[in-house]
């Protein structure tokens, strides 16, 4: 489905990461040809894994205060919090009326969650600029971010050594003359399977059998509260929806991939965001990576992109940009829009 | 089309872990050493973006040796 939303502006975009650095090539689970085959295809050389205890509201609160800090708005001219993750901290209350509390903001403040991951940003996006676009809502924070180490076993080759975590702040304000956002969305639900936790829900509830690990096949073991990733379904998945999402955007604005500044895409991994970007005939320079040092950080990892390898470019003048997340749902959505002068503070480490 | 020398260079060159001209149409991919599901990965998106061939995991299970899979993307495309 293609939507345009008017009268929002983004005003900056703000990343924590966690300070431990962990390599691929120390994953001494496998053999090094292994390794080295998994660098050269995921194109992850290390990733960013957060410490017990710390989780996806933490760094999205330590990006909220400083991006707030440096946009110098008043914590009282928020009127709308959405915490977009997969990685909440309790199953209820809802981890965004938890930030709003801890970020000081006022009673009067919308506050809630919404349980996506790859797509996460975009869908996040779509739904704080489709809420505020009346303008009776001025001010609003996406917070963005998922702790999915967490979810992953030592002993499962096809999921551990893929998740980076982060976490992110973005500002909206209503703009009566900014631009429309034009987005594309998604979703699939016979392909669940492809990603997904089975246990601990209330589908399949904890029990004393959901610890139990099993073995999956060779390299693979796990347990039912850990993530299941089919490799080659999520590739398929991604290559043909992917394309097809992003060239019905630039057709229904009436754009070819010339007139688009850059395409950040969800850091899925190198071969399939190499192989979209392929099929679509954008030169790799338009492709921004972050996925070499920080991994898959799944919800966050848009955000993540534009800070890492975008920031010093959109700090200044006016940019077109797509951006593009897919995945576990399966679900996906796309959106063209245009920045001027974002904000962007430095990266923090926690 | 290209023929099946050529795919045969391609895959050599995807998988930089092998030695050039270790492949023939009659090997057996799946006996290359540290044969794995990244392999797959790379022989999909190769037969993707150069030809513009899906081919799913089901369709690879099929197959055994190169000119399987070669016959396989010919038919498709």
């Amino acid at each position: 489905m293609i939507q345009s939303i008017d009268h929002i502006a983004i005003r900056g975009i703000s990343n924590a990461v966690p300070k431990k650095t962990v390599y691929t090539r120390d994953y001494d689970y496998i053999s090094e040809a292994e390794r080295k085959l998994l660098i050269k295809t995921t194109g992850i050389e290390s990733r960013r894994v957060a410490e017990e205890g710390i989780c996806a509201s933490d760094l999205c609160f330590e990006a909220a205060e400083k991006l707030l800090q440096e946009l110098n708005w008043d914590k009282a001219s928020i009127d709308i919090v959405i915490f977009v993750s997969q990685s909440s901290d309790y199953y209820l209350p809802a981890t965004a009326i938890l930030l709003q509390n801890r970020l000081g903001l006022n009673k009067s403040t919308l506050a809630f969650d919404v349980s996506l991951g790859c797509s996460g940003y975009i869908y996040g996006l779509n739904i704080i600029s489709s809420m505020m676009s009346s303008g009776i809502l001025k001010r609003g924070l996406l917070l963005v971010g998922d702790i999915s180490t967490n979810s992953t076993n030592y002993k499962d080759k096809s999921s551990f050594p893929l998740f980076g975590d982060s976490g992110s702040a973005t500002a909206l304000e209503f703009d009566q003359i900014a631009k429309p956002m034009l987005f594309s969305m998604g979703s699939d639900g016979s392909g669940s399977n492809a990603i997904i936790i089975p246990g601990g829900g209330t589908r399949n509830k904890f029990n004393e059998n959901s610890l139990t690990e099993e073995i999956i096949s060779e390299g693979i073991t796990r347990h039912q509260l850990n993530i299941i990733l089919e490799g080659l379904d999520i590739f398929n998945f991604s290559i043909k929806e992917v394309p097809k999402n992003i060239s019905s955007l630039l057709s229904e604005a009436s754009k070819t991939v010339d007139d688009i500044d850059f395409f950040v895409l969800h850091q899925a991994n190198r071969i399939i965001n190499e192989t979209i970007r392929k099929k679509l005939k954008i030169e790799s320079e338009k492709v921004p990576y972050s996925i070499g040092q920080y991994g898959n950080t799944s919800s966050g990892s848009i955000p993540l992109t534009i800070q890492t390898e975008l920031n010093h470019i959109l700090m200044s003048g006016n940019h077109r940009m797509i951006l593009s997340g897919f995945g576990v749902g399966l679900s996906w959505g796309s959106v063209m829009l245009s920045t001027s002068s974002l904000t962007i503070p430095k990266l923090i480490e926690v | 089309m290209i023929t099946i020398t050529e795919f045969i260079q391609k895959l050599e060159e995807e998988f930089d872990d092998i030695e050039q001209n270790s492949l023939t149409p009659s090997t057996n991919y799946r006996s290359i050493e540290n044969w794995g599901s990244m392999h797959a990965l790379i022989i999909i998106a190769l037969v993707d973006t150069e030809f513009d061939v899906s081919l799913s995991g089901a369709d690879l299970k099929n197959t055994q040796t190169i000119q399987d899979l070669y016959d396989l993307v010919v038919s498709k495309k």
